[in-house]
């Protein structure tokens, strides 16, 4: 067929509303000592107050105004208690400014708002501090990345942490680097991990106490995983808890013979925390090679697991393995969404992922004690799960030379794009695909250091048209409330609102917004470019925002 | 880190198999298995094409030399039904070597007359009513101007005879980037006011379809004006020339098609 290709050269003719002067306070009746001391306000409170001290991230639902760590808080929720754009206005929501960033290509950030400024991370490492008002850069940071680096999917940064008045960037060249908020200046930069052994840093850090917390990412190439703390102050590593354990550590005896040392175990999306339990949370990604499990028999912990993890000592409470033997690459590394509810007449804290391997767990985040199971999108490979939520495969499920047809394709059912939960509709809502079985293969593949190691593969079949969908699950339960259906799969995360809102992207370059109860589609924006990152909201002098990047762009909302 | 993963199978598919283990002593066999794992089901068994070119030429278009052959491989070309690959660099040279193989092989022979086939094009198959050729005739069905380089003869032939079955299964291919490309896929509405319109897909989304009507008017639709939507999915706008053209003339056509190959 014709290779004509509708271009995305629309991206720079969107149109801006004309800008709201937010500021401009009526002069004529104040003294000239309060329009001083107004002044005075507007030029410093900024920089006294601009600082996110821990106490402000554990109750950043308090401030909806902000936006101060990757999933807007602790809980993984990705819900703003906003209100303004609602179901009844959200039709006259208006583009107000557009940042283009100078790097082409895909950006997957998710940009922190910290007092009417906003700090997102671009490609390669660039950081930008951005005026919430004018969407101008007030600072910008750049460091160059090794061009011998890889990675398996391009090189994407997904965000910042902020803590107290730092920002912190990982790199794809393993790096974290913390930065002066006001000035984009390094503070201090170290090293996490050799890139030449495969690891790559693509995630958001997550800043709590006085520590960072990254994970790494490298599941195909062999690397060994692990999750690190690392002191805000100074940088020095606090402890380092390893996904895949050595000799004498419990979860070795799962892994056959040396297949630890290359087994894969990523942790590359941020994950969530819950400071009452002191308890961080995190998904781990596949074990490796990808998809020929013959030399690591056994069930390969703690690949594909939720890990519940003391946040002062990295010390394991608890785990929960999803997919033990993984043979699909089916990374558990979503992000994991805290609640709490009432669960057969118990209330109940509790932590639900909807996973790659298509089922939506439910578990008790205090113990790790499994509670439901449920598959929310169509599944061939698990006759269900047992009491225990390990899944009951199905027989010739496993990838051979010939190839074997499975439900979910290598896609997942979701993937790293956030999933968000409404306090309001007690609805948890996903970005799934549908439609999109794989044929998995399985090959040989001798592992070298930094090359890839995925002994196999997965591909398409011709007459299959896969889509996205987004659907709205019972958080407790993961029945399915209502769905939306996308044209093509999507790789972008989700927002709701108290406005009763949901916004998401499309690969299109659609922003759009559903009704968070019914899922009818209320407002679409066209942004000319794909769509591949999570969406935002916040305020800028008492007006509710919202803002997604779109291809190199970032585009801010408001009504108008 | 598997998303973009997704995304590169999704673009190339079908090549993402197993990297073998290449003893040196048995290359030239190991080439082939590769390339009838990978390649045949494309551009046949012999190089001889099919959805894709004939490889058994001496001359590759877009692989003039073997780095060129290496990197087609590799990448694949974007936009088009040919994939990238994920082998390894020894399993990809292989490859190479193979393909430069199957080029000492005569091509498949094409019995019919090219110049003849191009009057028949214009004239009885009335075929620029639909198809252009370097910029003359219709954009209703696909640009015709190098399809001599894209497509081997066989499947051109059945093209002609049966253009149903060369309809795209899938856009898969296609989807990654922004839209689908023109992708010809028969279409039919009902707007709010009760007009009924057919003509081929030429974009869609969650939100809106372009089609473009046999007149080559354009139609842009938001779906939520729509009363009525269907996609003939397998069929296509394209007549079968079976009992149109004689053998001997069916031979000539596909002469004439496989001469195009564009403007250069
Ligand atoms: C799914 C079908 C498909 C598969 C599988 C496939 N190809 Fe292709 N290939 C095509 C198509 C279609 C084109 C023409 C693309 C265009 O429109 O330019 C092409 C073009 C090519 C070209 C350029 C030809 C020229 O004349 O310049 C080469 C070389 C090639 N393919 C080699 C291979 C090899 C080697 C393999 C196996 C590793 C392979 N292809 C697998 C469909 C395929
Ligand atoms: C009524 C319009 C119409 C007419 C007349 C028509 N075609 Fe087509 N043709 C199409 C459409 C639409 C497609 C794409 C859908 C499909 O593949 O069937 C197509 C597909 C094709 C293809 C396949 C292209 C590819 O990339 O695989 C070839 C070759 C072709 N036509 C040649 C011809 C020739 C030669 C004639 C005249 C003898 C002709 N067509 C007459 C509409 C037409």
């Amino acid at each position: 067929m014709k290779k004509v290709f509708f271009t995305t050269e629309t991206r720079r003719q969107h149109r801006v509303s004309p800008r709201k002067q937010n500021l401009c306070v009526p002069l004529r009746n104040l003294s000239v000592s309060v329009v001083k001391a107004a002044v005075f306000l507007l030029l410093f409170l900024p920089a006294v107050f601009a600082q996110a001290p821990y106490q402000r991230i554990v109750n950043a639902h308090k401030e909806p105004g902000n936006w101060l760590t990757y999933s807007g808080n602790y809980q993984g929720h990705r819900h703003s208690s906003l209100s303004q754009i609602n179901t009844t206005n959200v039709a006259r929501l208006k583009p107000l400014w557009v940042y283009q960033m100078r790097d082409p290509g895909k950006v997957e950030t998710t940009p922190l708002v910290v007092d009417g400024t906003l700090y997102i991370s671009e490609k390669p490492h660039v950081v930008t501090a951005l005026d919430g008002r004018t969407g101008r850069p007030l600072w910008t940071y750049r460091r160059t990345t090794p061009p011998n680096a890889r990675g398996c999917c391009g090189i994407p940064n997904r965000g910042l942490a902020i803590l107290d008045d730092t920002l912190y960037l990982t790199t794809f060249d393993s790096h974290l680097v913390a930065l002066d908020m006001h000035t984009g200046k390094p503070r201090w930069d170290v090293l996490v991990a050799d890139y030449k052994l495969g690891y790559t840093m693509t995630a958001a850090p997550l800043a709590l106490k006085d520590k960072i917390i990254v994970g790494v990412a490298g599941g195909e190439y062999g690397i060994r995983g692990f999750l690190d703390a690392y002191d805000a102050k100074t940088g020095k590593r606090l402890w380092r808890f390893w996904t895949v354990p050595g000799p004498g550590e419990p979860g070795n005896e799962t892994w056959e013979g040396d297949s630890w040392k290359t087994g894969g175990a990523p942790t590359w999306v941020t994950g969530s925390y819950d400071p009452a339990l002191n308890l961080i949370y995190w998904g781990t990604g596949n074990p490796a090679p990808d998809w020929n499990g013959d030399d690591r028999e056994g069930d390969n912990l703690y690949s594909d697991c939720l890990l519940a993890l003391d946040a002062d000592t990295g010390k394991r409470r608890w785990h929960f393995q999803f997919t033990p033997h993984d043979l699909y690459d089916w990374d558990a590394n979503q992000v994991p969404v805290l609640f709490d509810a009432v669960v057969n007449d118990k209330p109940r804290k509790l932590i639900a992922q909807a996973n790659r391997n298509a089922f939506y767990y439910v578990l008790d985040r205090v113990t790790g004690e499994f509670l439901s199971g449920t598959p929310y999108i169509k599944q061939t490979w698990a006759k269900g799960l047992d009491a225990k939520g390990r899944p009951i495969k199905l027989p010739n499920t496993e990838p051979t030379t010939e190839g074997t047809l499975l439900y979910p394709g290598l896609g997942g059912a979701t993937n790293w794009y956030s999933p968000t939960y409404s306090p309001q509709t007690k609805l948890f809502y996903v970005l799934a695909r549908e439609n999109h079985p794989q044929v998995f293969y399985k090959a040989n593949t001798p592992y070298h250091a930094g090359d890839l190691f995925e002994g196999g593969g997965a591909r398409d079949l011709a007459g299959v048209e896969p889509f996205g969908v987004v659907k709205a699950l019972e958080a407790t339960t993961g029945q399915q409330r209502w769905e939306f259906k996308l044209h093509a799969p999507a790789m972008a995360g989700l927002l709701s609102t108290a406005g009763g809102l949901v916004f998401g992207g499309s690969p299109e370059g659609y922003f759009y917004a559903l009704d968070a109860t019914t899922g009818k589609p209320l407002w679409q924006f066209m942004a000319g470019a794909q769509i591949v990152t999570n969406p935002v909201s916040y305020l800028v002098n008492g007006k509710q925002h919202v803002a997604i990047t779109a291809g190199p762009a970032l585009f801010v909302f408001a009504l108008d | 880190m598997k998303l973009l993963k997704g995304l590169s199978l999704l673009v190339g598919s079908a090549l993402t198999l197993f990297s073998l283990a290449l003893s040196s002593a048995n290359n030239k066999a190991q080439g082939e298995k590769l390339y009838q794992v990978h390649c045949a089901a494309c551009h046949g068994p012999n190089g001889e094409g099919g959805l894709g070119p004939t490889l058994a030429a001496p001359q590759l278009t877009r692989a003039s030399d073997d780095e060129a052959l290496f990197k087609i491989i590799k990448d694949g070309i974007a936009g088009t039904e040919m994939p990238s690959s994920r082998l390894e660099v020894e399993a990809i040279k292989e490859l190479v070597r193979w393909v430069r193989n199957l080029g000492q092989r005569p091509v498949e022979k094409i019995g019919g007359d090219a110049t003849r086939g191009g009057k028949l094009y214009f004239t009885k198959g009335d075929c620029a009513s639909c198809h252009a050729i370097n910029g003359r005739g219709s954009a209703f069905g696909p640009d015709l101007s190098d399809i001599g380089l894209r497509r081997g003869a066989t499947h051109l032939r059945a093209s002609l005879i049966e253009p149903e079955a060369d309809v795209p299964k899938s856009f898969l291919m296609f989807r990654p980037g922004t839209a689908l490309p023109e992708n010809f896929l028969q279409v039919r509405v009902v707007t709010a006011d009760g007009k009924r319109i057919k003509g081929v897909r030429i974009n869609e989304d969650t939100f809106t379809i372009h089609l473009r009507e046999l007149s080559g008017r354009v139609h842009s639709f938001f779906k939520s004006e729509l009363k009525e939507l269907h996609k003939d999915w397998g069929k296509s706008p394209m007549p079968s020339y079976r009992s149109v053209f004689t053998g001997e003339e069916m031979e000539d056509v596909v002469a004439f098609l496989v001469s195009l190959r564009g403007e250069r």
